[in-house]
């Protein structure tokens, strides 16, 4: 995969109107999560708009390359993307959490491509290596891509996956790790430590590449390095802002589960402009 | 001589032998393919076999990942594990996906005899039962291990089938087995003596020993916990003169509540329950553990009297 200045630009364009219309789902719907939808806002637009191989007109298509984010609570950068991809229309973004809506506050089946719910942390890369190993077993060239919070990855199942990946070499498994450093409760620190973090990824046998999870060339770089490596699962963590994009909601803990108010959402929305 | 068969020898063979006609099974298993005999698969299909070590909330969620690629996954360890150690992970990425899964746990209840209380699961099947998707099936024997197996494999969506640790008398003429449809053993109309897995062999020899005592038990085989087959207990319920349930499980929850359920909402009867109550299991020989607990022909026998008199 090569790309431009062009892809880069383009991309940027496009992680900006995700941003947006996160900020709006999230301002309608009157709850949920923007902090860590905006963290990760940069790393899902580059997989859905330049690395990953889909077809929004077959969200079934075998050969697809599967995206599944073990956080599901930030679910509103999930939608927002895939209605930006084309997999449903963009009016229902403003449909989130409402009774009877295909989207739901965590994310389920009923959406179409989503292949698995989330929101039970902890789950998702078991999940995903299970994808990457059933692509195996079909001789499929498909890759699998995971994107974790890094508090989630306190769930002592994340660590029975890590070990199993590599056990098993899912070299078509890449996990990203969106380290923005906050939890509900506070700074990743204080509330439960994870490093020193790339040590203890390596330690389980996994190809840790480091990255700045919004600069868009690292981004890309990093999804082709992984590409590249073989006979053990990769990981990218990515160091990030919780709330990027939104001057007040940077690094607040106090948006990892909140919903702006209408004054705050004009001026998230002036700032995104 | 009666035959006496292990479960999970035939689940083995089962499985294997659906490996040969559908390339599109997979088997999983916890560092326990030994004894839930998933190790017949792993040998004939290595390439279909994933042992995910001691590790069960992982064993559950790669299980749904490979469901969600189309494929029917086996998932196997024993039952207090399968349902209490990964029931988060059952039923938020199995069930709730309803993915085919089928989880075959073994080791149920108090005839795992001597390893004692930590793993007899006495509430597994309450566990299964309130998730929704799932559909649960206990097989009273070797042979019925077999047709349940082959039965889950052609359902699409999660099953949660209860195997046992030893070996199971073969009940002879049960019938046709059918998902859903639970099979009258003997009839009769005095009272209905109501079971599954292991207790449906007590639940005969306690039938033919009340029959020599002129009372005449119609014996039901409820192999099918959910989706119930209401038809045949509302049945029992309105032409016989009591109801006994039987179960190696705790009264609470399992097939006992089921049949309470279903004929509190439809007509009220009165029922008696045999099962564990508010107890944990402990070491033991099988044999002597159904004598602890009560659940044994002699104990049925007792029940059906102070039933119907």
């Amino acid at each position: 995969m090569s790309y431009s200045e062009q892809d880069i630009k383009t991309l940027e364009v496009k992680s900006k109107q995700i941003r947006k219309l996160i900020v709006q789902m999230i301002s309608k719907a009157g709850s949920g999560h923007p902090g860590g939808s905006l963290s990760a806002t940069d790393l899902v637009t580059a997989l859905y708009f330049k690395v990953m191989r889909i077809n929004p007109n077959d969200p079934q298509w075998p050969q697809r390359d599967r995206f599944h984010m073990s956080k599901g609570h930030c679910c509103p950068l999930w939608y927002a993307v895939l209605a930006e991809a084309g997999f449903f229309p963009k009016e229902k973004l403003m449909t989130l959490r409402q009774l009877g809506s295909t989207l739901q506050g965590h994310p389920d089946r009923r959406t179409p491509g989503v292949e698995a719910a989330s929101g039970s942390l902890g789950q998702g890369l078991s999940l995903s290596i299970g994808m990457s190993l059933a692509g195996k077993i079909d001789k499929l060239d498909y890759r699998v891509y995971c994107l974790m919070g890094d508090g989630e990855t306190q769930e002592g199942n994340i660590w029975e996956a890590a070990m199993a990946a590599s056990h098993y070499k899912v070299d078509n498994l890449c996990a990203i790790l969106d380290y923005n450093g906050f939890q509900i409760d506070g700074k990743i620190q204080d509330i439960m430590g994870l490093e020193p973090l790339t040590d203890k990824w390596r330690a389980f046998g996994w190809h840790v590449i480091e990255i700045n999870g919004h600069d868009m060339k690292q981004i890309l770089n990093a999804y082709e390095e992984a590409k590249t490596v073989k006979s053990k699962p990769s990981i990218i963590i990515a160091h990030t802002i919780k709330g990027k994009g939104v001057s007040f909601m940077e690094n607040m803990v106090d948006f990892h589960g909140r919903a702006p108010t209408k004054e705050e959402t004009d001026i998230a929305l002036g700032e995104l402009e | 001589m009666a035959e006496l068969l292990y479960q999970r020898d035939v689940y083995g063979k089962t499985l294997a032998e659906l490996g040969r006609e559908n390339k599109n099974i997979v088997v999983l298993d916890a560092d326990l393919s030994g004894s839930t005999r998933t190790n017949i698969f792993a040998k004939e299909f290595p390439d279909r076999f994933f042992n995910m070590g001691v590790a069960e909330q992982n064993l559950m969620t790669v299980a749904s990942g490979i469901a969600s690629c189309g494929k029917t996954v086996f998932v196997s360890t024993f039952a207090i594990f399968a349902t209490g150690r990964a029931w988060d992970q059952v039923r938020n990425t199995i069930s709730y996906n309803n993915f085919d899964v089928k989880i075959v746990a073994t080791h149920a209840g108090l005839t795992v005899g001597p390893d004692g209380a930590s793993h007899q699961a006495l509430e597994d099947i309450a566990l299964m039962r309130v998730i929704p998707n799932m559909n649960i099936v206990v097989p009273c024997d070797g042979p019925q291990t077999a047709e349940a197996i082959k039965a889950a494999a052609k359902e699409k969506g999660p099953y949660y089938v209860r195997l046992g640790r030893p070996k199971f008398l073969t009940i002879e003429n049960k019938g046709e087995f059918k998902l859903g449809k639970a099979q009258v053993l003997t009839q009769g109309n005095d009272v209905a003596i109501i079971s599954c897995g292991y207790m449906v062999a007590e639940a005969l020899c306690a039938a033919k020993n009340l029959l020599s005592k002129g009372i005449k038990a119609r014996v039901i085989n409820v192999h099918t916990i959910k989706p119930i087959d209401k038809e045949v207990i509302l049945d029992a319920a309105m032409t016989t003169k009591g109801i006994v349930v039987c179960e190696e499980h705790s009264v609470t929850g399992g097939l006992a509540s089921s049949i309470d359920e279903v004929i509190a909402e439809n007509y009220p009867t009165k029922i008696l329950r045999l099962g564990v109550k508010n107890r944990y299991g402990q070491s033991g020989e099988p044999a002597e553990l159904l004598k602890e607990y009560n659940l044994t022909a002699g104990g049925i026998e007792d029940t059906v009297i102070a039933a119907i008199s």
